[in-house]
C-alpha cells in the first residue's frame, strides 16, 4: 500500500507542477521555486510532515521536500541555540542532497562527452 | 499584419498562432513518470531500511543521494533530457530534476573548461532553487521561532 500512495502523492505533486507549466506558462524555474517555497510554507504549520508519515517517498523524492528539509534543520537547531540556530541549521538535513548533487555532477561533466 | 503587430492586443491576437497544448495527456504524462520516480525511491528507501542499518524514517537521505547519482548518470548517458521531454513536470519535480539541471549545465560549459566552465555554471539553475529555498527556510523560520518564544 506504501507504494500505491507513493505513486498517487508523488504524481499529483508533478501534475500540479505541469499545470503551472501549461496553464499559467509559467518557466520551468519558476515552477521549481515555488515548489520549494510551498514546501517550506508546509512546513511552517506542520503539515509537510503529515504528507511524508502518509505518502513516504512520494512526499520526499518531489523538490517539495527540500524547503521544509531546509526548514526543519533551522528549526531544530533554533531550538537549541535560538535565532542564530536558523543560520547553522538550514544545511543541516539537506546536506547530503546538495553534496551529492555537486559531487556526482562534477564527476558526470568531467567523465562525460556533452550531447546533442 | 497590422492587427498582429498592434502592441496592445498582441498576446491575444498571436493565440490562434500558437501550438495547442495537449493539457490532458502533458498531466497525465507528468503523473505517470513523476509518480514512477517517487515509485523507485520508495523502493530504494524500503531497500535501505531493510539491509542497512538505516531507519524507515533516517533513509530519505540515502535515497536522495542514490536518486540523485543514478538521474546524473543518466543526464550524462543523454537519456534524461530524453524523458523531460516526454515527461514534463513529471521529471522536473522530483529532485531527479534538481540534479539534472546541476549536471547538464556543468556539461554543457564543459568546453569552456573545468573552473570557468564547470564549476561556475552548475549553479545556474540550481542556485535559485537554493537561494529561495533558504531565504523562504529563514523567513518561515524566523515567524516561527518569533510567533514560539511570544507565546511562552
Amino acid at each position: 500500500m506504501d507504494f500505491v500512495w507513493a505513486f498517487v502523492i508523488g504524481g499529483l505533486i508533478c501534475v500540479i507542477g505541469q499545470m503551472l507549466l501549461d496553464l499559467f506558462k509559467l518557466t520551468p524555474a519558476h515552477v521549481v521555486v515555488s515548489f520549494v517555497v510551498a514546501g517550506a510554507f508546509l512546513d511552517a504549520f506542520g503539515l509537510y510532515d503529515k504528507l511524508i508519515a502518509f505518502a513516504g517517498a512520494g512526499a520526499t523524492v518531489p523538490i517539495t521536500s527540500f524547503g521544509h528539509s531546509l526548514l526543519h534543520g533551522a528549526m531544530q537547531e533554533a531550538n537549541e541555540h535560538g535565532y542564530i540556530g536558523l543560520a547553522m541549521g538550514v544545511f543541516k538535513l539537506t546536506s547530503a542532497g546538495i553534496t551529492s548533487a555537486l559531487l556526482f555532477g562534477f564527476l558526470v561533466a568531467l567523465i562525460f562527452k556533452p550531447k546533442g | 499584419m497590422k492587427t498582429l503587430n498592434d502592441p496592445k492586443n498582441y498576446k491575444k491576437n498571436i493565440k490562434a498562432f500558437h501550438p495547442k497544448t495537449n493539457y490532458f495527456m502533458n498531466c497525465l504524462k507528468a503523473f505517470l513518470v513523476g509518480g514512477f520516480i517517487c515509485l523507485v525511491g520508495e523502493a530504494i528507501q524500503k531497500a535501505y531500511a531493510a539491509f542497512t542499518d538505516y531507519t524507515e524514517k533516517s533513509a530519505g537521505n540515502p535515497t536522495v543521494a542514490t536518486l540523485i547519482l543514478i538521474s546524473s548518470l543518466l543526464t550524462g548517458f543523454g537519456v534524461y533530457d530524453k524523458i523531460g521531454q516526454f515527461a514534463g513536470a513529471g521529471s522536473l519535480i522530483p529532485v531527479t530534476g534538481f540534479a539534472n539541471s546541476i549536471t547538464s549545465a556543468a556539461l554543457e560549459h564543459k568546453s569552456e573548461g573545468i573552473v570557468l566552465g564547470i564549476a561556475t555554471n552548475m549553479f545556474k539553475l540550481a542556485g535559485s532553487v537554493i537561494v529561495f529555498g533558504v531565504v523562504s527556510a529563514t523567513v518561515f523560520g524566523l515567524i516561527r521561532l518569533t510567533v514560539n518564544n511570544l507565546l511562552g
